[in-house]
């Protein structure tokens, strides 16, 4: 048990205890430990073992849950898969948990979804079961009749070791051709009983535990981490929670921000695009694919559908991990991060927040409130790759995301960044110096692909060697260069699979 | 028939229970483990005081704590428990501990002092061979005259082929639960493949009798060869710690120290040399085999046995030589895992037609076709077996045509023709996989079942279920026997007390084994009920039948319930054991000659690819499959057996990639890191089929066949199909070395090293000149 933070708050009215849905009733938790997973609290309190650890890192899925929360515009409910396993208890406060044991009737009928599952010869082991039952489930609530690009795309953070994955596909796919259950169906989703049980959760005090801090104002999160600079900024937690779940940390005291509506918003302004902190990277990623189509396929490789449910895009940035394959793509759109410190704000260009491995331009008490994307300019060509072992849900060998204006034939503009190379996200300055002002064609792309040597010494690791990165971020120029020259071309196996999904 | 899984509708709903979801008692302990970070040195000193102070700890157990015996290993004792004073891989268990609940475990577990001595340590194959550092003694096998031959073939080639292990990543991690028991017994609850070892293990390790242990085990969360010889350790260090503290204990690993603590798939490799004619003809080959066993011996032997007994695959060996090097290294302790030897042998061999036939630009499929085992001739293999069922010629011809082969291959000539950056790729590969465990004295089952007087029936049989559908299977069979409806025959878990000495559910032969046991528990049963209904109706024993759950004896039809009473109140046992042994096999492993099998599996796949010759992506575009189950007893089965395990093989192929640094630790310990295929990686085309009209021409159950591991192997196609992919970037004439796995690194260092090649432009190697 951690530590009660020292945090004199301005006001008193605090929820002391966390407070969600569970199958029609509200469940009160007293004494929540600040670091209790949803999955631990599943398991070994509630008793409900249908949810599975996998992993406890969020990389299997076999812990997925769904998680309700009040529709910010409209009287329904939002529906989202997430891992349990690295998800923090007093995080859910004020919204719904389903879980694979709410979905049947009392009779014990199985949802369309269970239903699909028994009859396309779904499971084996079983164990990867519930967690493929939930996902499936939060597409049904979506989308009852899905493509199967869809289904993919939902599954795409479930590891199932026994099917080969066909037979769910299918079920999938099938889910909506089964009548409707009187539990969950998609309208109780949209005009939910639920709704009216969340309003009255609904919280409009901040919540307080012993190490566990949730105000709902930037200003009490500024307050709050002035109080404490010791205390961590905790979001989606789908990082912070493997500190716990993986490294057995004791975790300083936690501000979470995920109740602060301020932070939740997107804004679209005249400059370009605004996301707060706590924005999830579901809601992020779509909005920066509609202003830049080009990242589609980073924003679908992009951890996985429950993992961009509940981390958020700054919480990648803050993070700032030397491979968060939101970064480099941040940094070649020359985005700003907007920093607060007690009362003052400041903005800082994303490529200065880093300054070595684990270290960044932050002041004590000083946080991110949001990250701010231009628009795209005129003339500018963009892309963004990202080469792992894995298609779906695998930490990048390299990322890398390109910028450039040409006018005229010449490169008027350029910022060439990339992830895995360094020891931080980082731009490319000799390969840049080596175009800029320079005819864009193949045999520049060739003398840039050669500078690289001087931007970077790429390390060895697991997940690639020195040599490969290297080569291969020449190789990556060279495609974003055929795919500006010869954009039939296909240039990235995605685009065998797409033109035949289309066939 | 298509019966869903038992257990369905239990998965589905989360109601299906594994270990960890039973219910224990409130003085139920939680266990973990402590873990050498070094690869091998002596223990200068082990202080746990720190870990015994945590909070929530009740014991510590360390070598000293164990009552008898601190080993696991099943064939040679030579896998501790917890490490005796010299510790041999990182991630070796140096002691366990007790606590309160499972955070407090894990969280005093990290506490320990650990003193070492380093010793040199050796991390790999090469470093093994050099160093002649062995677990088992090298294995030869010779036909024929293969170095003479050799010498005189018109072509010859030389290579290497590399491939790297695999982690099973069942879903479920290794657990067990040791309850103490009245007068010195100890309940277990263990995900095991083998629980009449677990029990063994632990009776010696606890300095038990066997009758004192009781292993149960209703399902596992995935076992793949995992949990074949792997459990036995959790579930002694389980005992070790209940045994210490007076109290259940539950030993449940998290994924890192389970990805680091327990053996995997052996990594191989392969120094080969081939002599072959004009038309791709093998004539002479000699292979040397070594792979990576790890730290003892564990099930290496026999692994390596069946790698040197799959290496002709479909494929007629007349003059061949075999050396397997059995590699003792300082890392984890490689063991079963679905394939059991076979797929690394496999490999090997069609990457070796696979370079003949780039060598005399030959469509690869064609070299395979040729090179096929006969039917009258050329129909022994290499150990001695007449190969009796060959189907391998007309499965693959039937593949061919029903997948396009022919037409598509020449369709990504022409794509490979037109497009520098996308490269595709196509290859056919066949599967033959002997069926039984090469021990021979494995090759036995029992069963047991019950019949209550409402008629229902309660069956259990040494075989285990981990997802591979067994239950669904013996019980599918048994209420074929006694003619009751599926849903009269209820399946319960594994247990020691009711089915003793039992072996592994492993080498593909549960179903065989199990199956036949059960049914002849069935039809003991049946015997009798039939003798009470023909003695009730006068009429002929003989004229009896059941089905759909009545009893027919003469002009008189009886529920099932009915007779079963009717038996009772005559005082007939509703009760019976079966016993099965499979008959036929038997080999001399001194002379490596005999018939170890009792029969092949076969299958054959078409994969194709496209490959990014840029970075060495790689996306699978579509799979062709053709298998042979025999008579199928669950289609529906079968073919979640068939896709799981081709897609799994693709997995060890191409993403999964086991990772150790200099320092012989393992960095790839968890999902975040170490890739296993997702819904993406199924191809978007497919077609899955079973061969029928081919029931298995040895008296197996109903005439089925094993198939368990057999798909595994037809992942192979993946990987060369890549290989085609990546050849379409040289000159033709050049093999490709493309290792495995096919990551996108090893990939485009295939491509780049061909053309380099091509550049470079060489003239084909020509051993000698062809006289003919």
């Amino acid at each position: 048990m951690l530590d009660a933070p020292q945090l004199k708050l301005r006001h008193t009215a605090a929820r002391r205890e966390v407070c969600f849905l569970l199958d029609g009733e509200i469940v009160r938790v007293e004494n929540c430990p600040p670091t209790m997973t949803v999955l631990e609290y599943l398991r070994e309190v509630a008793h409900r073992t249908g949810t599975k650890e996998g992993c406890a890192e969020g990389d299997c899925g076999a812990c997925t849950v769904v998680i309700g929360e009040r529709a910010p515009n409209g009287s329904g409910v939002n529906y989202r898969a997430v891992n349990s396993c690295i998800r923090f208890l007093p995080t859910i406060d004020g919204q719904e948990l389903v879980t694979v044991e709410s979905l049947s009737g009392p009779d014990g009928t199985l949802h369309p979804v269970q239903q699909a599952m028994v009859d396309h010869h779904g499971s084996q082991c079983g164990f990867c079961t519930p967690g493929f039952v939930m996902s499936l489930f939060a597409l049904y609530l979506r989308d009852a009749t899905p493509s199967r690009d869809r289904v993919v795309e939902a599954l795409s953070g479930n590891l199932c070791r026994c099917t080969g994955y066909r037979p769910i596909i299918e079920a999938g796919v099938q889910m909506g051709s089964y009548p409707q259950p009187r539990r969950w169906s998609r309208a109780s989703a949209a005009t939910a009983d639920s709704r009216t049980l969340l309003e009255a959760i609904h919280r409009t005090e901040s919540l307080h535990l012993p190490g566990f801090y949730a105000p709902l104002t930037i200003d009490e999160v500024a307050r709050a981490l002035e109080t404490d600079p010791s205390s961590v900024v905790l979001a989606g937690g789908t990082d912070i929670g493997l500190w716990v779940t993986k490294q057995l940390r004791d975790l300083p005291p936690m501000v979470y921000i995920g109740s602060v509506s301020e932070l939740k918003t997107i804004r679209h302004e005249p400059d370009g695009l605004r996301v707060g902190a706590a924005v999830p990277l579901a809601e992020a990623w779509e909005a920066l694919v509609r202003l830049y189509p080009r990242l589609g396929e980073m924003a679908q490789r992009f951890g996985s559908p429950p993992v961009r449910n509940s981390g958020t895009l700054c919480g990648n940035i803050a993070n700032g991990s030397p491979i968060g394959d939101s970064i480099p793509v941040l940094i070649a759109l020359a985005a700003q991060v907007e920093l607060r410190c007690g009362a003052a704000t400041r903005y800082l260009p994303l490529e200065r927040l880093y300054l070595g491995y684990q270290r960044k331009a932050l002041a004590s008490a000083e946080f991110i409130v949001s990250v701010r994307i231009p628009l795209p300019s005129a003339g500018l060509w963009f892309s963004a790759y990202k080469v792992s072992k894995r298609f779906d849900q695998d930490i990048s060998a390299i990322a890398a995301a390109f910028a450039v204006r040409i006018e005229c034939g010449q490169v008027a503009e350029i910022r060439l960044a990339f992830g895995g190379m360094a020891e931080v996200a980082a731009r490319a300055p000799a390969a840049e110096r080596a175009l800029l002002g320079g005819p864009w064609n193949e045999a520049a792309i060739d003398a840039a692909a050669a500078r690289l040597a001087d931007d970077f010494t790429p390390m060895t690791d697991m997940r690639a060697s020195s040599a490969y990165r290297l080569r291969v971020a020449g190789n990556l120029l060279r495609r974003c260069y055929l795919e500006y020259s010869e954009p039939r071309e296909p240039a990235r196996v995605a685009d065998v699979v797409a033109a035949e999904g289309r066939e | 028939m298509n019966w869903r899984h038992e257990s369905a509708h239990l998965h589905v709903s989360g109601r299906a229970l594994y270990a960890d979801d039973v219910s224990l008692a409130a003085k139920a302990l939680h266990g973990a483990f402590g873990l050498s970070t070094i690869a091998h040195g002596r223990i200068r000193a082990l202080d746990t005081a720190a870990v015994l102070a945590a909070p929530g700890v009740v014991a510590v157990a360390t070598a000293g704590d164990i009552p008898g015996e601190n080993n696991y290993g099943s064939i040679l004792h030579d896998d501790p428990i917890f490490a005796p004073g010299v510790v041999q891989y990182a991630g070796a268990p140096l002691f366990a501990v007790a606590a309160t609940s499972y955070a407090a475990a894990r969280k005093a577990a990290s506490r320990a002092r650990v003193e070492y001595e380093p010793l040199p340590a050796i991390l790999d194959i090469r470093a093994a061979l050099a160093a002649q550092s062995m677990v088992v003694p090298t294995e030869r096998l010779e036909r024929g005259r293969p170095q003479e031959v050799l010498a005189r073939s018109p072509f010859r080639l030389r290579g290497t082929v590399e491939m790297g292990g695999q982690d099973h990543f069942y879903l479920e991690g290794q657990i067990a639960i040791a309850m103490p028991q009245e007068d010195g017994g100890m309940l277990l609850i263990s995900s095991t493949q083998h629980p009449a070892e677990v029990q063994q293990v632990v009776a010696r390790a606890l300095a038990k009798h066997a009758n004192q242990i009781v292993v149960q085990c209703r399902r596992m969360g995935g076992g793949f060869g995992g949990k074949e010889t792997q459990p036995a350790l959790i579930a002694a260090a389980a005992a070790v710690l209940a045994h210490k503290a007076g109290r259940p204990v539950k030993l449940r690993l998290d994924r890192d120290t389970d990805m680091l603590m327990t053996g995997k798939r052996h990594d191989f490799l392969a120094d080969y040399e081939v002599g072959f004619d004009a038309t791709g003809r093998i004539l002479g080959l000699t292979v040397v085999l070594a792979s990576r066993c790890g730290y003892s011996a564990d099930l290496s032997g026999p692994v390596n046995d069946r790698a040197m007994l799959h290496i002709d695959n479909t494929y007629f060996l007349e003059n061949v030589s075999i050396i397997s090097y059995r590699c003792r290294t300082n890392t984890v302790s490689n063991t079963a895992f679905r394939g059991f030897g076979g797929p690394q042998g496999m490999v090997v061999i069609e990457q070796i037609i696979d370079a003949i036939a780039r060598t005399l630009d030959l469509d690869p499929l064609e070299v395979r076709q040729r090179n096929f085992y006969g039917a009258r001739s050329r129909n022994i293999t290499h150990y001695g077996q007449i190969v009796a069922d060959n189907i391998i010629r007309k499965l693959v011809a039937r593949l061919a045509k029903s997948s396009l082969y022919y037409e598509r291959r020449a369709q990504i000539a022409q794509w490979n023709k037109q497009h520098r950056i996308i490269k595709r790729g196509i290859a056919l590969t066949p599967v033959k996989f002997g069926i039984a465990f090469t021990a021979t004295m494995w090759n036995r089952a029992g069963a047991l079942v019950h019949v209550y007087t409402d008629g229902t029936v309660l069956l259990n049989h040494g075989g285990t279920e981990m997802g591979q559908g067994l239950y669904t299977k013996v019980a599918q069979i048994v209420a074929h026997e006694l003619g009751v409806p599926l849903a009269a025959v209820r399946v319960s878990a594994a247990d020691t007390a009711k089915v003793p000495n039992t072996s592994a559910s492993a080498a593909s032969s549960s179903t065989d084994l199990n199956g036949k046991a059960a049914q002849a528990a069935a039809q003991a049963i049946r015997a009798r009920l039939a003798r009470v209904a023909a003695e009730t109706c006068g009429v002929d024993i003989s004229t009896v039948t059941f089905r759909d759950g009545r009893v027919f004896a003469g002009q008189k039809c009886f529920t099932f319930a009915e007779v079963v009473q009717l038996a009772n109140a005559a005082r007939i046992s509703l009760s019976s054991t079966g016993y099965y042994r499979t008959p036929k096999i038997g080999w001399d492993r001194k002379s490596w000659q005999g018939r170890p099998f009792l029969y092949f599996a076969y299958g054959a796949a078409v994969s194709e690819v496209a490959v990014d010759v840029l970075t060495g992506e790689t996306q699978l575009l579509q799979v062709d499959i053709l298998h042979d189950a025999g008579t199928s007893l669950n289609p529906a089965i079968d073919l979640g057996q068939i896709e799981g395990g081709y897609l799994q093989g693709v997995g060890w192929l191409t993403s999964e990639e086991l990772w150790w640094n200099s320092a012989g630790e393992l960095r790839t310990h968890a999902p975040s890191t170490y890739k296993i295929p997702t819904a993406r990686d199924w191809p978007r085309r497919f077609r899955v089929e079973l061969l029928e009209g081919q029931p298995n021409r040895e008296d197996t159950i109903y005439r089925s066949k094993a198939v368990g591991e057999p798909p595994l192997m037809l992942s192979i196609s993946a990987l060369l199909a890549i290989g085609d992919a990546v050849a379409s970037c040289g000159r033709s004439g050049r093999p490709v070395n493309l290792t495995a796995p096919a990551t996108p690194e090893a990939v485009l260092r295939a491509v780049e090293a061909l053309a380099a090649d091509a550049a470079s432009c060489v003239e084909p190697q020509r051993m000698a000149e062809a006289d003919m």
